[in-house]
Formats: C-alpha cells, structure tokens, sequence
C-alpha cells in the first residue's frame, strides 16, 4: 500500500533542546522505568543528580538507550555485556576516525 | 515470492541439532547487527536471520518448513503447496530479532501475525496514557548537503501496522521533510504528531528519525568538522602555491604554505558543519607524484636526485 507524499514538516533537532527526565525516557523507549535506572547504574547512561526524581537526561541519551535495549533483546547480552560492546563500538568508531584524519 | 532458504541463511545443515541453530543465529547475529556492524547490507541480513531463526528455532514451524523440501530451483517462482500448513499450529512468542515486518515468503507461510502481532514490539510492556498514539522511530539516511544548507528530502518509511483482521503488515509512507541545517550524523529529529494516530480522543504519537549520513565522494565528517584530501605536487608543497580547492561553499584558492609535508593539516574556520559555533573545514595535504614514463619525467628525476642528495631513511639508522 502506497500513499502520497505527506509534507512538507518540519523536524527539530532532538539532542540540542530535549532534556528528559526518567518518565519521559522510558515512555519514549518504551520500556519500564527500572529498565533505565539499570542503565544508569551500569554506566551507560549518565546523570549528576543523585535523587531519582530530578534525573534529567540529555536528547542524546534516547538513541544510546534505544540502542543498548536493541542490542540486549536481538544478541540476548547482559547489562555488563551491552555496555562494553557500546564503549568498544564507541572506540572502534573513534579509531577509525582518527586513521582516516592522519591517512 | 522467493524462496528463502533458512538453512543457508543460517549456514547450518538440514540436519543440524537446535544447539547448533542457536549458536549459529548468536554469531551471526553479532557479526550482522545493524548497531554493531558497518556492512552496508548488515540490516536487511539480520531480518533474514531473524526471520530464519524463527522458523528454525520453533520445532512446529520447522518441521512444516522442512516439507516444502529444497525448494524451488533459483529463479523458479515459489507458491505454497495446497495443503500447507494442515496439522501444524502456529502460535506464541515473537521472533528475538526485532524486524517487525516479515517476508512475503514467510508470511505465506506462516500468516503475518505468527510471529507476534504488535508492530514495534520488543522492548517489553509499553507504559502510556492508552489513548495516545504510539511512537514510530525509523533509520535514515541524509546527504552531507542536507546538513550543510538544510531542505527537504523526500523520506520512504515502512510503516508497521495492524490491519482490520489484526494482522501486522507494513505500510510505505512517503515523508518530505524539512531537514534542519546543523543536523548531525547520530543524531535524532522530532517530527511530533507524526507517529501513529492516537484514539478517539488521544493524541498521536511523534515520529523520530535516527540519523546518518551516506559517504560524500569528498569529505569525511568528524563530528561538525569536515576533512578532504588535498592531492599536490611536490613542489607545490615544497615552495608554497595557491591551488583550487573544493569546499562546500564553492571552489576556493588555498595558499598552500612553503615547506609543507604529506599530512600537512590546512583548517578553514567555520567552513564546516554550521551551527552557533560551526564546525571547520581541514584539507589534509596528500604529495602527488608524476608518472615517471618517459624519457623525459625520467631526466627531470635524474636531476632532481642529483641536485638534491636526500636520505629519507636516515632516521631508521641505514
């Protein structure tokens, strides 16, 4: 089924103005708010507050969630396990960075 | 409808043990997900893989599937046989790869809403106001021009749905969007409203697009700086020239300064991604050396070489 073409809208860019709190994240992930106060406690996700409630996230943060939800559901990985494979994706993509600046 | 051979997807044999199926989906999908890996074709070969592991991992689906034989030889058209699916039930759990859409091969067999029916499902139970729409997410690709001036790029979008008779199906959506000037790849755009319709009286939900860019022929991009390769001879990079030079702006004449070496980084200010604090724009200088063919570029090399005793290698101690 094909429709028309909707259009034009007009996006925002999400990371420079969202600032998330523990609620809104984990409705935006769909996932319970438990699931992200693991993520927190695992070092995926960072907060400077130490009281829950004024938890506030960055909009950057609902793609690295999302991310580390996709990769514990399809490759069955632990907490643990997800974060040093995002940290060792990060890496990998800093490195390549860096040899493609110094070619 | 092709065939889809979920043995060969998996590269197991027709014999293979559930413990080998299994631990053949666990590597492949790691070397295949989209998030892990680079292979341009990482997505669409990891619903494959979800698609197959399902059939395979489930014994019910499996034994139907291992009835249809070999299949059809490569390029004959696939058409289930008339009693398919007799005797056999297809119920429960969604598949552990999350592609919430099916092949039409899988689909013919298996109906659309066997392998779970909720489109986006994955992340568990969904926590909202129940009359609010759900939210949709989608991958997508920009062009490094879109960043640069903004405008609009025409999106299709497969669009996971329930039809009347509560079967998933995907839906083609076409999305001209403006893209807002600045954006990086990684990052996320809003369109609120744009998800799925929300109840009699909710709202809809919103439509975020993950983004990244396609490679440009000429730049690479470092977060908001943008790099190109800069060919010059080797007496331009030794006396100094100004030589033209693509930018995203437009053609410009860079002063390449005297005694310049391979590598040489050159920074434009601000002549990168824009934004309050713009990105810059580096050429990285790369030395470019005639063909020595003939006659000629030979003598001009003798001479070179006579007029310029030099040891490159005089730091490797030889």
């Amino acid at each position: 089924m094909r429709s028309d073409i909707e259009g034009p809208l007009s996006g925002e860019i999400f990371d420079d103005y969202a600032v998330l709190s523990l609620e809104e994240l984990s409705r935006l992930c769909a996932v319970e708010k438990t699931y992200i106060v693991e993520l927190v406690e695992e070092g995926v996700l960072s907060v400077t507050e130490v009281d829950v409630a004024r938890w506030r996230f960055p909009g950057s943060a609902l793609r690295r969630a999302r991310t580390a939800l996709r990769l514990q559901r399809d490759l069955e990985i632990n907490l643990p396990g997800v974060a040093l494979a995002l940290e060792l994706l990060e890496e990998i993509e800093r490195l390549r960075r860096a040899r493609r600046e110094n070619l | 409808m092709e065939f889809k051979d979920y043995y060969k997807i998996m590269g197991v044999e027709r014999t293979a043990t559930e413990a080998q199926i299994k631990q053949a989906y666990r590597r492949l999908a790691r070397k295949y997900h989209p998030d892990v890996s680079k292979e341009k074709d990482a997505e669409a070969r990891f619903k494959d893989l979800g698609e197959a592991y399902e059939v395979l991992k489930t014994p019910e689906k499996r034994a139907a599937y291992d009835r249809l034989g070999q299949g059809p030889r490569p390029g004959e058209e696939f058409k289930p046989p008339p009693d398919w699916g007799s005797g056999f039930e297809f119920a429960g759990a969604g598949p552990g790869a999350g592609g919430a859409d099916y092949s039409d091969f899988f689909e013919s067999l298996f109906g659309a809403a066997a392998g779970g029916s909720r489109p986006n499902r994955g992340f568990g139970s969904r926590r909202r106001p129940a009359d609010r729409g759900e939210d949709h997410h989608a991958k997508v690709m920009f062009d490094l021009d879109a960043a640069l001036q903004g405008g609009s790029r025409t999106l299709t979008l497969r669009i996971p749905e329930i039809d009347g008779e509560g079967h998933l199906a995907a839906r083609e959506r076409l999305l001209n969007v403006q893209v807002p000037k600045g954006i990086l790849p990684g990052q996320t755009i809003r369109l609120a409203g744009q998800g799925a319709s929300g109840g009699s009286e909710g709202k809809p939900g919103d439509l975020y697009l993950e983004v990244e860019f396609e490679p440009h022929p000429l730049y690479r991009v470092d977060g908001r700086d943008l790099y190109l390769d800069l060919p010059v001879t080797p007496w331009e990079a030794a006396l100094g020239a100004s030589v033209k030079t693509p930018t995203p702006g437009g053609v410009v004449d860079l002063k390449i300064p005297a005694e310049s070496r391979a590598g040489t980084k050159l920074r434009l200010k601000g002549r990168g991604i824009p934004a309050a604090s713009p990105g810059d724009f580096y050429v990285v200088l790369q030395i470019a050396l005639p063909a020595a063919r003939d006659d000629q570029a030979k003598a001009a090399y003798r001479a070179f070489a006579d007029a310029l005793p030099f040891n490159p290698r005089s730091t490797l101690g030889v």
